[in-house]
């Protein structure tokens, strides 16, 4: 129904549009990520559960995982928000709705062609860059630059005097993300090997989340906390502490990913540092939303975005104390590479960025589609599931992984690591099978608002009208 | 601000890396692996192809002189694109560089042509450096001379074997880097600086859910337990959570005879319950499957 606006006059389009497809683009990949997470934590709890084929084997199945959430989820979710954040803060409209469709289209066909070559084993067998280069080519020249223009455009032509720092995010971060996609791919563009290249997957796989996922995520809750609440928040000057500060610390420290490896030790040194001073970025962050909350506590309970959002922002304490510690040599040697830090890219991913990503696909989709959220309970469904789910994850894997730590030191031989490990396998498996359940429900949720949500009148925000179910 | 942590942490760490020398484990690694590993135009299938092929070499295929103990020859035939350390000899490091080129003539190998590759030694300064010599240039050996003087079991599908390692998602649950702690009773040592040289993807892993792998060779050599643990990690090891790989062995064994998945597997169960005494016979592979190629690998590169 949307598609019949690729080839419309851009004029003709309705404002919203690209917002709505790239909305529900990234629930719908929201599932197909977590569903194919599930699956495999199935098979690694049960080996021999579903056994016997290629492309169902975990080695085939765990990359098109982590790259469905990244790509599919949070980076389409996050263009959802820049499609109707970014001119709501502007007072403006989109520079332009066709090119925002058409982002949209490449990337879902993209994304899937990379996926599904992933999934048949073509791969360039780099880390968070394991999708062939041809198909970095189209996510830098079909996807993010397309996004970039629009987002930059749009900014240029705000009819607002400041810059508000949501927009000074997302400006930014999607050019960051571009130069980090074309320095990490580099590699294979340009046949570089060995330290080289391993340094580079890591400086990718860091940089992605340093200057694209958290600071976007970020830059989101500043804009619904305030929007929501009807607060203004708290303090510009601290969220103009935190951009700079990002840009500053966060894009550093890639070499603490790799402390085992004979990277330069003055390299090493640095990155812990810096990994540190991430906490710098983080409080300024966080201290802003819940001052920014003040006086609206009670919207915790009542609101369902703002249930998501501060959930987010709180998980966010925990995600940043473990970063900028465990990444120190003092503590990496006994954490690395055991389940601990999967434990804790789930609190970055599914934990504090996909919960912002939620509350703001919730409150977008409702005030593009102009229709009321379908229902109250099935919000609270999707909430609890997810929630729940993702604690049962989170703390399942950080005592499989200190098992591990424990493993390591004490020379126990490995197979008895995997034996102690394998009832927080299951549960591990169990909490992402509550996320896949509860993101379904919202699939449901989302589908039904289209269509039989009540309609919110002219002037009104969504989250002002009552609920009806 | 971006512009100084890009030359902080881009530019300055590239001198580090450049300053590298390969040590021989490097020049190993990326002579028996080809250009790259993974997708690319020569193996755009990612089934291995375009790999060199790795020959443990005992006697001199010209002049039939003895080796003791055997050495590695990369054979390289006619149209397979040359390792990275070859293509672009910086890679090797500057002093690697400069005896591969003046003694190894390196500089020499045609891609059309062919060419075997050894790593030979030369004393710098009272250190003996390992560098990559051309046998074709400096000796005179064919690659189709190499492959035929030598039996089939000498020829190592090691580039190939390695590409299973990255489509098959091995190294999402084992890694290839021992760390410093306990790693160097139980996994042995750390790689060292010009290990990595020419290697592409490093493929270090980040999540290790089983053993590091690096060394493995040297704890477990043998060609029978890998092939009953790739079949069916549970036939050695009851409590892995390791897949099966038994796909690897594609649709015939050894003789030529089709291989029935369905009904080893029925069997197997059966032996789970308890209702047979043994398990199934885990068949022969044939020579030129990927679970030959993979065993190769493992056995050859991982020592
Ligand atoms: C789901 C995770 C997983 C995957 C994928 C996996 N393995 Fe393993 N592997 C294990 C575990 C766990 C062990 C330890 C228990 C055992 O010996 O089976 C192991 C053991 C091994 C060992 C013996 C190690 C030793 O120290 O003796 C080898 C060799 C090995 N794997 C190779 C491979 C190769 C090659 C692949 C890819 C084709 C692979 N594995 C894929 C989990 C995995």
């Amino acid at each position: 129904m949307l598609l019949k606006y690729l080839f419309a006059k851009n004029e003709d389009i309705p404002p919203g549009t690209a917002t709505i497809f790239f909305g529900y683009s990234s629930i719908f990949w929201f599932v197909i990520g977590t569903g194919i997470g599930s699956f495999n934590a199935a098979k690694l709890a049960f080996p021999d559960f579903v056994t016997g084929t290629e492309l169902f084997a975990f080695g085939h199945m765990r990359q098109v995982h982590v790259l469905a959430v990244i790509l599919g989820w949070i980076s389409m979710a996050f263009a959802m928000t820049m499609m109707y954040m970014t001119p709501a803060l502007g007072n403006t409209k989109l520079w332009s709705e066709k090119l925002g469709l058409w982002t949209a289209m490449n990337w879902n066909i993209g994304l899937s062609l990379g996926l599904f070559l992933l999934w048949m084993g073509f791969t360039s067998g780099r880390e968070y860059s394991d999708l062939i280069w041809p198909i970095d080519l189209v996510v830098i020249f079909g996807v993010l630059l397309p996004l970039g223009i629009n987002v930059w455009m749009t900014i240029a032509h705000r009819r607002t005097q400041g810059i508000y720092i949501t927009n000074w995010f997302f400006g930014a971060c999607i050019f960051f993300v571009i130069v980090v996609f074309v320095v990490g791919q580099s590699a294979e563009l340009f046949n570089l090997t060995g330290l080289t290249e391993g340094y580079l997957t890591f400086w990718f796989a860091h940089n992605v989340l340093g200057l694209w996922i958290t600071p976007v995520a970020a830059a989101i809750a500043y804009y619904t906390i305030p929007k929501l609440t009807g607060n203004p928040l708290y303090s510009h000057r601290i969220g103009h502490l935190h951009f700079w500060a990002i840009i500053a610390f966060y894009s550093t420290p890639a070499s603490h990913h790799l402390l085992a490896a004979p990277l330069p030790e003055w390299l090493k040194s640095f990155a812990s540092v810096e990994g540190v001073l991430i906490l710098i970025p983080a409080v300024a962050f966080v201290a802003n939303i819940l001052l920014t909350m003040k006086g609206r506590w009670s919207m915790f309970v009542e609101n369902v975005e703002i249930k998501f959002s501060v959930t987010g922002v709180l998980l966010a304490i925990p995600l940043n104390m473990q970063g900028g510690f465990q990444q120190t040599r003092a503590i990496n040697w006994y954490v690395h590479g055991t389940g601990w830090i999967v434990a804790h890219a789930h609190l970055a991913l599914l934990g504090m960025s996909s919960f912002l990503e939620i509350a703001a696909v919730y409150f977008g989709l409702q005030q593009m589609l102009r229709r009321k959220l379908y229902s109250l309970a099935l919000a609270n469904f999707h909430y609890w599931f997810v929630i729940i789910g993702f604690c049962i994850y989170w703390i399942s894997m950080t005592i499989a992984g200190l098992i591990q730590g424990a493993g390591k030191i004490y020379e126990v031989p490995y197979i008895d690591v995997v034996i102690a490990e394998h009832p927080y396998m299951i549960a591990r498996w169990v909490g992402g099978t509550m996320v896949f359940t509860g993101n379904l429900v919202w699939l449901y949720n989302m589908y039904m608002t289209a269509v039989e949500g009540t309609v919110v009148p002219k002037g009104r925000y969504a989250h002002e009208l009552a609920y009806e179910r | 601000m971006l512009g100084l942590s890009m030359s902080i942490t881009l530019f300055f760490p590239s001198w580090d890396f450049r300053s590298a020398e390969s040590t021989w484990v490097g020049l190993d690694k990326s002579l028996s692996n080809g250009r790259v590993i993974g997708w690319s135009y020569e193996d755009p299938l990612v089934r291995g192809d375009g790999k060199p092929i790795t020959v443990i070499l005992n006697k001199d295929p010209k002049t039939g002189e003895e080796f003791d103990p055997a050495i590695r020859a990369y054979v390289y035939k006619p149209g397979t694109p040359f390792a990275a350390v070859v293509n672009h000899p910086d890679n090797l490091g500057p002093t690697v560089k400069s005896l591969s080129i003046s003694k190894g003539k390196i500089d020499q190998a045609e891609k059309s042509a062919g060419a075997v590759f050894i790593i030979s030694y030369a004393d710098v300064n009272g250190e003996e450096w390992a560098y990559v010599e051309n046998a074709t240039a400096t000796r005179g050996w064919t690659p189709s001379q190499v492959l035929n003087s030598t039996d089939e079991s000498q020829h190592k599908y090691v580039g190939k074997g390695k590409t299973v390692y990255i489509t098959e998602g091995c190294w999402w649950c084992h890694t290839l880097l021992p760390e410093h702690t306990q790693d160097w009773q139980v996994f042995g040592w750390p790689p060292y600086v010009g290990d990595m040289n020419g290697e592409m993807p490093t493929a270090f892993g980040s999540d290790r859910k089983a053993p590091d792998l690096l060394h493995v060779a040297s704890r477990n050599s043998s060609r029978e337990w890998m092939m009953l643990h790739f079949f069916n990690p549970r036939l050695v090891q009851p409590n892995s959570i390791m897949p099966r790989f038994d796909y690897l062995w594609g649709k015939t064994d050894a003789n030529g005879n089709p291989i029935d998945f369905a009904k080893w597997r029925k069997e197997y169960d059966e032996y789970r319950k308890g209702l047979r005494a043994y398990p199934p016979e885990v068949p022969e592979y044939a020579p030129d499957t990927e679970i030959r190629a993979l065993i190769d690998w493992i056995l050859t590169s991982l020592k």
